[in-house]
């Protein structure tokens, strides 16, 4: 069970009931739980479209792309059966958000995916979590049990006449299954490699049916705006960022933790006021933004608004709300490989561009680290990196690129200080402890 | 091949979620595997003709899934996260540390078969890092400590 924080400074509508026992279906009611469905069910599909469309909901997984354009994109009739599938396969590092929302709320990701449903036409979804994830897979079943129990689910729900399953799906370890395209392979019992789009899900997805895939916190966001009304919802947030997120605070932090910021929060604010600042006395050196697949910022770069369109002004991405922070004893070079690492693990190998770049990357990071690292070699990470971008089939590829790019342009001195047989500088020198020692 | 009735059930229940039968076959692998210890030969030949797959079919499956083994781990399975957010909080010396104390290295089991250690990617505890799941438990904020004090109590419960 992951502890919870608190700042005065947050805006709580996604972890309202954080805390309040809403696993508990009669207590969810009790917090204004299953009437936003209930509102739903009589405001019809344009207007619930129109509705989150206004509201300025984007995408919480990292792309940011609009929910209600999303859904919009799925044809009004189909001879297929339409499907919502919720992705709660969260495994992006930095990230660990959506764990607490299937912990403390799991009632407001099923009625977020009802109101979807009802939104496309669709009479079928799922919700998918990651295999780590058991023991909110367990919170999440009982859930859907006592949703069916209570008549929300299943048949004329609610008296409407509309029929509605919801049901629940685990996954067993990968990362990539996390990517819409790979999530749905690996739901029809496959390996999770990705589908060449278009056509997107949205037309052609699961079993060959339109499929609307969203995050779960983007799923739980939707209840509270049916219920609050697409204004209330926009205002919290910055223009075309509407709301508030689930921000994970890691790394070098004082008060580590998960915290609800309006959409738009400055993101120096976040690191020194929220997350109580840099401990020991040391001095921030980098910030990765949004989970380790976004270009890391500068600390003369992070007087930004952490909203979608801002931070990719800065020159990278508000990504899943991962918000990684490094002090200045932290080896560049290291953390990179580390992320390089992770990646190359993590592919899937169906694109060469992105087997291929992660591993070469990993062997060239490794071997730069360890002190035999050649001049040519920081040339070469850049431009190994900059030939993945673009050329996968799924954003891994990117992911990988990325933050690589990223780390090569803004810390080049740092490889250099690793050339001609030297050592790490930080691990000679012995400054690399760990926060908890 | 016999299941224990929970699966059964869950496993009849799962098959009504789906227009395929295969969809079931990522979540019953895993529950197979909690339930046997890891997926043998024989379960995999089980799951195979329920879902109406070759057995080739599931081990291709099988292959891309970290959860997933087709050879035993020990009965509590140490999982310590060394990605990033760990990785500055400690995760490393962390994992180091359990190797030590266990005397076995990434994916080794020790010889009675209590402990396997594996190094993982991120678990989502990356504000209550460095962290390590015990098979499906969480334990996070950690300390080697605080550690030694976790595999002491799974030593306890499992040798009982």
């Amino acid at each position: 069970m992951a502890s919870l924080v608190s700042h005065p400074d947050e805006v709580r509508v996604i972890s309202k009931r954080f805390g309040q026992g809403a696993t508990d279906i009669d207590r969810y009611l009790q917090l204004d739980g299953y009437k936003a469905v209930q509102k739903a069910l009589g405001m019809g599909a344009d207007a619930l479209i129109n509705e989150v469309k206004n509201s300025g909901l984007r995408g919480r997984g990292g792309a940011g792309f609009s929910t209600g354009m999303k859904w919009s994109f799925v044809p009004k009739q189909s001879a297929k059966p339409k499907y919502v599938l919720c992705n709660g396969d969260e495994s992006e590092p930095g990230t660990c958000k959506d764990r607490l929302i299937f912990e403390h709320d799991p009632h407001s990701v099923i009625e977020g995916a009802m109101i979807a449903a009802l939104a496309v036409g669709s009479h079928t979804g799922y919700i998918y979590i990651r295999g780590e994830y058991r023991y909110l897979l367990v919170i999440m079943q009982k859930a859907i049990k006592d949703a069916y129990a209570k008549g929300f689910l299943g048949k004329n729900i609610f008296g409407s006449g509309y029929d509605l399953d919801i049901y629940w799906h685990g996954g067993a370890g990968a990362y990539e299954v996390g990517e819409e395209s790979a999530l749905m392979e690996s739901l029809e019992g496959k390996r999770g490699i990705p589908r060449i789009r278009p056509p997107f899900p949205a037309v052609v997805g699961l079993w060959g049916g339109p499929t609307v895939i969203n995050n779960a916190e983007t799923l739980a966001a939707v209840p509270h705006i049916i219920l609050g009304g697409a204004d209330w919802y926009a205002k919290l947030g910055t223009p075309k960022n509407g709301g508030t997120r689930l921000f994970c605070l890691a790394g070098h932090l004082n008060k580590p933790g998960v915290y609800e910021l309006p959409m738009g929060y400055n993101l120096k604010k976040m690191i020194y006021e929220v997350g109580g600042g840099i401990p020991n006395g040391r001095s921030l050196k980098a910030v990765v933004p949004g989970g380790s697949s976004t270009p890391v910022l500068l600390p003369e770069e992070i007087d930004v608004a952490m909203d979608f369109d801002s931070v990719a002004k800065a020159g990278s991405m508000l990504g899943s709300g991962g918000v990684v922070v490094l002090d200045d004893t932290t080896c560049i070079v290291k953390f990179a490989l580390r992320t390089i690492k992770f990646y190359q693990h993590e592919s899937c190998g169906w694109c060469i561009p992105c087997r291929e770049g992660t591993d070469w990357l990993k062997k060239t990071l490794t071997r730069f680290h360890a002190g035999a690292g050649l001049k040519k070699d920081i040339d070469n990470i850049y431009y190994l990196a900059e030939n993945m971008l673009g050329k996968t089939f799924c954003p891994l590829g990117d992911a990988a690129a990325m933050p690589t790019m990223a780390f090569v342009k803004k810390f080049r001195k740092e490889f250099e200080d690793h050339l001609d047989g030297k050592p790490c500088p930080f691990e000679k020198a012995g400054v690399v402890e760990p926060v908890m020692a | 091949m016999r299941f224990s009735e929970e699966f059964e059930t869950r496993f009849a229940d799962m098959l009504t979620h789906y227009p395929t039968k295969r969809s079931a076959l990522v979540p019953t692998l895993l529950y197979a595997q909690d339930e046997i210890g890891s997926l043998s030969d024989e379960v995999i030949q089980e799951l195979a003709q329920r879902l109406e797959l070759t057995e080739l079919e599931v081990r291709n499956v099988i292959s891309y899934y970290s959860m997933l083994t087709t050879k035993p781990r020990g009965k509590y399975n140490v999982q310590v996260c060394t990605n990033i957010a760990c990785m500055l909080r400690g995760g490393e010396e962390l994992l180091d540390h359990c190797k030590k104390k266990l005397g076995i290295g990434h994916q080794g089991t020790t010889q009675d078969g209590l402990f396997s250690l594996e190094e993982v990617e991120c678990i989502g505890a990356c504000s209550w890092a460095p962290a390590a799941q015990v098979n499906y438990d969480f334990h996070e904020n950690l300390t080697n400590t605080k550690m030694d004090q976790i595999l002491d109590n799974y030593k306890k419960k499992g040798t009982q």
